[in-house]
């Protein structure tokens, strides 16, 4: 549960695409400046979740409470004009954001990505984590109070992950609640204040990644420490 | 090279509106092309009148056509297609079943005999009924009406000229010949016997011999007289018969106006359905098309910014080509008010149908292959003129033709270009038509698009 002020409620919310359950009765709080991992195998219900928490889909049933600010959502997949700069991708999406201070913003999503020497590049020619400093870069142009990250880390090398998880917990620090889906349980259990549990569009879990090991129980005498060990066997504790 | 070929094959079934379309397209288009080939006429099809009553001919000095005789000559160029009346000429130039229509009138003969025998100066005239819905089926109506009296008049000739060779015979050997319609027989000595006369006279000329030299006069006279006669034959031998050509629907703008025109919304069509498609796809392609939707900009505002685009572009690509031609063909550039709202018309329609392909292909290149093999077939078959395929073939060309902005859109800017084109009412009110349902396509396609 969170300790922080409730900025997001969720409360029972449920999916299906055809006969198939994406989601079924998820219920969750997040607070201010908390780090929210949603955590699950694939075809858990990580992306509807946050696709509905977006407003881009519509849920079955259940209910979304945010306290105040705008909801910011940044795509697995950078969503940018390749062919345009990176100061031309952020002026376009400020204008669209109908932000006030185009200038100021855009200054300041270049400083903030680190960004500003390469302003006058084209998207096409960064890295696939620059781009997705960008990516989230325009995610956080409307200013939101929560941000949504689909699975952020998804094709970036390691190195390219430490700089956007870096990133990603300073924008926490300044007060910004962040909720990401990810299926790797060594960043949610690095970068994660808490983690939520998918399995089968159900909550299996709700907490630290310590209450979590300890859910899973002893570690196999033979076995090292690893989280990702510890995750499976918390999955296979829960039937999954 | 093995697995690249399996993966583009998966690509494909993945792609089922592009599959299936690269699959049916090019066998719609074969069939369509083959029975164009294959059913269309060799000799063009003409609805024949024939007014002229039973039994009258032409009579040439003994010489002359029966109506059979014609009728045979005729409709061993053109496929005849009998009709009953003026109105069944009419309706089926009307329909498309034919080319044109070719009326004989009742006066014909008579009139072709009388300007033949005598200087009348009322022509033998013959009707012509066509359609002139296209500047193109026009031009291949007057070609084939101007081939078939050029034959006519030929054949005319030939037997006249037969006439006159017995004519010149009587007037060097001497004879007699009858004048059509007097029944009067005229005498005439000929040139050789009025030598004769002369070379007789020649060595003394007495009082008695005066009659005889009367008689060289008089052969002067003659000769002055059917000179003249044949002064008048050879006139009418010229062009015997004429032309009435009769409009009964449709206006046609000059050739040169309707090439403009037709050159002007090739270009619009191909720039505009393009480049909506392919800047409509592009949003998926870059995933943009999610992050703009989820609160920035509405579906159905995201379709007018794609559509306005194409309009622009359609208008400026337009205006400048016509700048570029204007120096090689008179632009009526007086008729601006006219020009614009016709390419701003067919710009925005054409801009719609670019919306639908984009919204249903999805992606760049997937939109660009379907805009070409829409666009450019399309564009072809919008310009095959009625009565030169089958009608049945010519219903479905037509219903072809009108789901896409091609066709009005040659209409509109021939309306617009010439002041003898087509009226502008229909063809920008089949426009508006179109920019309608393929909005609604395009809208209905976005459903699936993110």
């Amino acid at each position: 549960m969170s300790q922080a002020t409730p900025v997001l409620e969720v409360e029972g919310l449920s999916k299906s695409f055809g006969e198939r359950a994406a989601l079924r009765e998820v219920s969750f709080e997040v607070g201010r400046g908390e780090l929210l991992a949603v955590l699950g195998p694939n075809g858990a219900g990580k992306t509807t979740l946050l696709s509905i928490l977006a407003g881009i889909a519509r849920q079955d049933a259940g209910r979304i409470e945010r306290t105040n600010g705008e909801i910011g959502w940044v795509p697995q997949q950078a969503g940018l004009y390749r062919r345009l700069t990176v100061e031309e991708n952020l002026r376009l999406f400020a204008r669209m954001e109908e932000a006030d201070d185009i200038d100021g913003i855009v200054d300041r999503m270049l400083d903030q990505t680190g960004l500003e020497e390469r302003r006058h590049d084209q998207v096409s020619s960064l890295s696939g984590g620059n781009q997705q400093r960008i990516n989230i870069a325009i995610g956080l142009l409307g200013d939101p109070s929560v941000l949504l990250l689909d699975e952020p880390s998804s094709g970036l090398d390691p190195s390219q992950r430490v700089r956007l998880w870096e990133f990603v917990a300073g924008l926490a620090k300044g007060g910004t609640t962040v909720i990401y889906s990810t299926h790797q349980i060594e960043e949610a259990s690095h970068y994660g204040d808490r983690l939520v549990v998918l399995a089968d569009g159900e909550t299996i879990f709700d907490g630290s990644f310590a209450q979590m090991r300890r859910a899973a129980g002893p570690r196999p005498k033979g076995t090292v420490a690893d989280p990702e060990n510890d995750f499976v066997r918390f999955l296979r504790k829960q039937g999954h | 090279m093995r697995w690249l070929l399996v993966k583009d094959l998966q690509l494909l079934r993945r792609s089922p509106l592009v599959t299936g379309l690269l699959v049916v397209y090019p066998i719609v288009l074969a069939v369509l092309i083959g029975l164009a080939i294959s059913r269309s006429p060799d000799k063009p099809r003409v609805a024949f009148l024939n007014q002229i009553p039973n039994g009258a001919g032409l009579d040439l000095g003994g010489s002359g056509f029966s109506q059979d005789e014609a009728r045979h000559q005729l409709c061993a160029k053109i496929e005849c297609v009998t009709a009953t009346s003026r109105e069944d000429v009419e309706q089926k130039v009307k329909d498309g079943d034919v080319l044109g229509g070719l009326i004989l009138p009742a006066d014909f003969i008579s009139k072709l005999q009388a300007e033949l025998g005598t200087n009348s100066s009322e022509p033998a005239t013959v009707d012509v009924i066509v359609n002139d819905d296209d500047p193109l089926k026009s031009q291949v109506v007057d070609d084939r009406i101007r081939s078939l009296l050029t034959e006519a008049n030929l054949l005319i000739s030939e037997k006249i000229s037969d006439v006159a060779g017995n004519y010149e015979q009587i007037l060097a050997n001497g004879g007699s010949f009858e004048i059509p319609f007097l029944n009067q027989t005229v005498r005439i000595l000929g040139l050789q016997k009025a030598e004769q006369i002369l070379n007789e006279v020649e060595a003394s000329l007495p009082p008695e011999k005066r009659a005889q030299v009367s008689e060289v006069s008089d052969f002067a006279r003659l000769a002055r007289q059917n000179l003249a006669l044949a002064d008048s034959l050879l006139s009418s031998i010229r062009q015997p018969i004429a032309v009435d050509r009769q409009v009964i629907a449709g206006s046609v703008p000059p050739l040169d106006t309707f090439a403009v025109a037709v050159a002007a919304a090739i270009t619009l069509l191909f720039v505009t359905v393009l480049l909506v498609s392919g800047s409509l796809a592009l949003e998926r392609e870059e995933n943009t098309y999610t992050r703009l939707t989820r609160g920035m900009v509405s579906r159905t505002g995201l379709l007018v910014e794609k559509a306005t685009l194409g309009t622009g572009a359609a208008l400026i690509v337009t205006l400048l080509m016509l700048a570029a031609i204007s120096p090689f063909e008179s632009i009526s550039w007086s008729r601006i008010y006219l020009i614009v709202p016709a390419i701003l018309l067919a710009g925005v329609a054409s801009s719609a149908l670019g919306l639908a392909i984009g919204a249903a292909a999805k992606e760049v290149r997937a939109s660009a292959l379907l805009a070409f093999a829409l666009a450019l077939p399309v564009a072809f078959i919008s310009l095959v003129p009625s009565g030169t395929v089958s009608k049945g073939l010519l219903d479905v060309i037509h219903v072809i033709a009108g789901v896409f902005p091609f066709r009005a859109a040659v209409d509109a800017l021939s309306g617009a270009l010439s002041a003898s084109g087509p009226d502008l009412g229909l063809p920008l009110l089949h426009l508006a038509l179109l920019t309608l349902g393929y909005l609604v396509i395009a809208r209905l396609a976005l459903r699936r698009f993110a």
